[in-house]
């Protein structure tokens, strides 16, 4: 069972981002850790080829300046090997340039199956690991809150609103986890060391048999034209209870609609 | 010079905060109420590899360096004393003596599983009539020439880890023939006895016991090291914890500091924060000089042990100083939080109890000043 994990370097997520004022994209020049939403990815990976008796776990992540302190730390929870795409071209990528990149490096990969986060904790488009599947012709299941193979499928319980739906289909196939399907390990010192001779493959978007119009700013169908700061939050109301909070509350919900 | 740690360092340091912050943290005001040894997060410590980080693979270990071991600690300190301390003292009086001074049937019998967690180790040398004056040691050991078996009679005082549900062996000093020597006694061996933990001002989720031996038998073979070197063994391992220890205080330390910090800047009074005092402010500044100061002490004398330099003086310093700062800090800010400090509900209050330990654990600040002005040649 092999199985490709789709990993994002993000800016430290325990500082406030910053925007580019002209492109208005993330600023991510700094040093970049591994999205804590992946790790739940990573995880998941260990566990199913654990179950399987062996086979690989790869990881593949698209960065800027060849950044790979994220994909260390996957190494060092136990994933086997990265590939990594970094290249000047890639700046200004939407999620569909991404996509597009990714898949090629996944092709390269041939896994059983490809596991994603739902989204990414900087951009949040949610609409990456869709875009991979459909790139590469394989049946996707989103919203997974628990994973198993079997033989030759995948089965999945597939949070709804409402609960949950279980889904299966043939592999190899692409899956989306949730937070919460897995609780991630945490990387031992052994695995920190042994993670520094794990092989990461540095790729260009040339090694990917891609154009550079099709992927960066070039290649991007979408444009951020203008960023809005969001709406200062109201503050609440604090209701004293005379003896009548109950009534209170129920008032309150009323008018919410919600009894 | 380099002032940076290794990348791998670095990353591991993160590891241990975000464990320390994740796992430990939410819980530590309500262990320290309930004086509750925390046993799954104890073994969950272990699968991080914390037990065994200085120690080679081949017995388990992570084959850490030093100085690793002493990032870890101090982000272990940052939020949790006890838990801090149980690490130290598993690491450097549990499996420590094993690996420095046991033969190779002993260390592949008692190191694996304190270098996992799966077990803990402690370390018998202070009495109740025998703590700084560890020489005057009046628990006595005999060779049963007949049995090929140690007897030994007396009791201990203060042992951390001695009585936990998964505590497998203790190392205890005794006088023997030859002189003090080191014997390995395992959990659950007859005529050792146990006693009731201690009730402590602080340190409430570690684990600490009195120690009794009633003509307690152990076989000829758990003599630890050389006979009569059991002082001097344990002297050598002292300095090891005394860094240790010191590394604890940097994260005291720097927790207070944070804390303090933080309630500067949100505390309103007479219409500001009160950060903007500066009987507020500069005790603040104060604890930041102190904690850079005693980090590098440490760090230094860590950097000396791992270079396979002479490192006692070091040592001495560190752990005189960084304890020091560390109960002032934790003086400081308590006295920042006002009343609020003074009450449980606020974690400077369980900083403040902690901390009074470490200038008395491992040597109190008194003996690191006799090692260190013997060093400088005095006739104290």
């Amino acid at each position: 069972m092999n199985i490709a994990v789709c990993v994002k370097q993000v800016p430290d997520t325990a500082s406030p981002g910053r925007l580019d004022p002209t492109t208005h994209t993330l600023e991510r020049s700094g040093k970049l850790m591994l999205d804590p939403s992946d790790e739940f990815g990573v995880e998941m990976a260990l566990q199913l080829v654990q179950a399987a008796g062996g086979g690989e776990v790869t990881l593949v992540s698209m960065a800027p300046h060849g950044e790979i302190s994220g994909l260390r730390t996957a190494l060092a929870m136990g994933a086997d090997k990265a590939i990594l795409i970094s290249d000047e071209g890639l700046q200004g990528s939407d999620a569909l340039g991404t996509a597009k990149v990714l898949a090629k490096a996944l092709q390269r990969v041939q896994a059983d199956l490809i596991l994603a986060a739902t989204e990414s904790t900087d951009g949040y488009t949610g609409t990456l690991p869709v875009q991979v599947a459909e790139l590469l012709g394989l049946p996707s299941i989103t919203f997974a809150k628990r994973v198993r193979i079997e033989g030759q499928k995948v089965l999945v319980d597939r949070q709804t609103e409402t609960g949950f739906d279980e889904v299966e289909c043939p592999l190899p196939a692409l899956v989306t986890v949730t937070a919460g399907v897995v609780e991630p390990r945490y990387p031992s010192f052994k695995g920190i060391m042994a993670a520094k001779s794990r092989p990461i493959e540095q790729l260009k978007v040339a090694d990917l048999d891609l154009s550079t119009d099709d992927v960066g700013w070039h290649g991007a169908g979408q444009e951020i034209v203008s960023v809005e700061p969001a709406e200062a939050r109201q503050a609440g109301e604090i209701v004293v209870d005379e003896g009548d909070g109950h009534e209170r509350i129920v008032a309150f919900l009323e008018q919410l609609k919600v009894i | 010079m380099d002032f940076d740690l290794s990348d791998e360092q670095e990353s591991f340091r993160k590891v241990v905060k975000d464990f320390a912050e994740a796992e430990i943290a939410p819980f530590a005001e309500q262990w320290d109420r309930d004086h509750t040894f925390p046993l799954e997060t104890v073994k969950a410590m272990g699968e991080l590899g914390l037990f065994g980080l200085p120690f080679p693979e081949e017995y388990g270990g992570s084959g850490a360096d030093f100085t690793t071991m002493c990032v870890a600690i101090e982000e272990l300190a940052r939020v949790d004393s006890s838990m801090a301390v149980t690490v130290e003292a598993g690491v450097g009086l549990g499996a420590n003596p094993i690996f420095q001074f046991g033969n190779e049937d002993q260390r592949q019998t008692w190191l694996p599983d304190l270098c996992s967690g799966r077990a803990l180790g402690a370390f018998g040398l202070t009495e109740p009539d025998a703590g700084s004056d560890a020489g005057a040691t009046r628990t006595k050991a005999a060779l049963d020439a007949s049995t090929h078996e140690w007897v030994l009679d007396g009791s201990k005082a203060f042992i951390t880890n001695s009585g936990t549900p998964i505590t497998s062996v203790i190392t205890v000093t005794a006088r023997a023939e030859a002189g003090i020597s080191a014997f390995i006694v395992p959990a659950g061996t007859k005529g050792l006895v146990v006693e009731p933990p201690y009730r402590k001002m602080g340190w409430h989720a570690s684990d600490t016991h009195g120690l009794r031996l009633e003509a307690c038998r152990v076989p000829d073979g758990n003599l630890l090291g050389e006979p009569g070197r059991g002082l001097a063994q344990f002297l050598a391992i002292l300095d090891d914890g005394r860094v240790a220890i010191a590394a604890l205080a940097v994260g005291v330390a720097q927790a207070c500091l944070e804390h303090s910090v933080a309630y500067a800047k949100d505390r309103q009074a007479f219409g500001g924060p009160i950060g903007r005092n500066q009987a507020v402010a500069f005790k603040c500044a104060d604890m930041v000089v102190a904690v850079e100061a005693a980090r590098n002490l440490v760090y230094r004398a860590a950097w000396l042990k791992d270079h396979g330099r002479p490192f006692k003086q070091a040592a001495a310093v560190a752990k005189l100083f960084a304890t020091e700062a560390a109960v002032t800090a934790t003086r400081e800010a308590t006295q920042i939080f006002g009343g609020y400090g003074f009450m449980d509900e606020t974690p400077v209050s369980r900083f403040y109890r902690d901390a009074k330990i470490l200038e008395i654990g491992e040597g109190t600040s008194e003996v690191q000043r006799l090692v260190l002005a013997r060093g400088l040649g005095l006739p104290v």
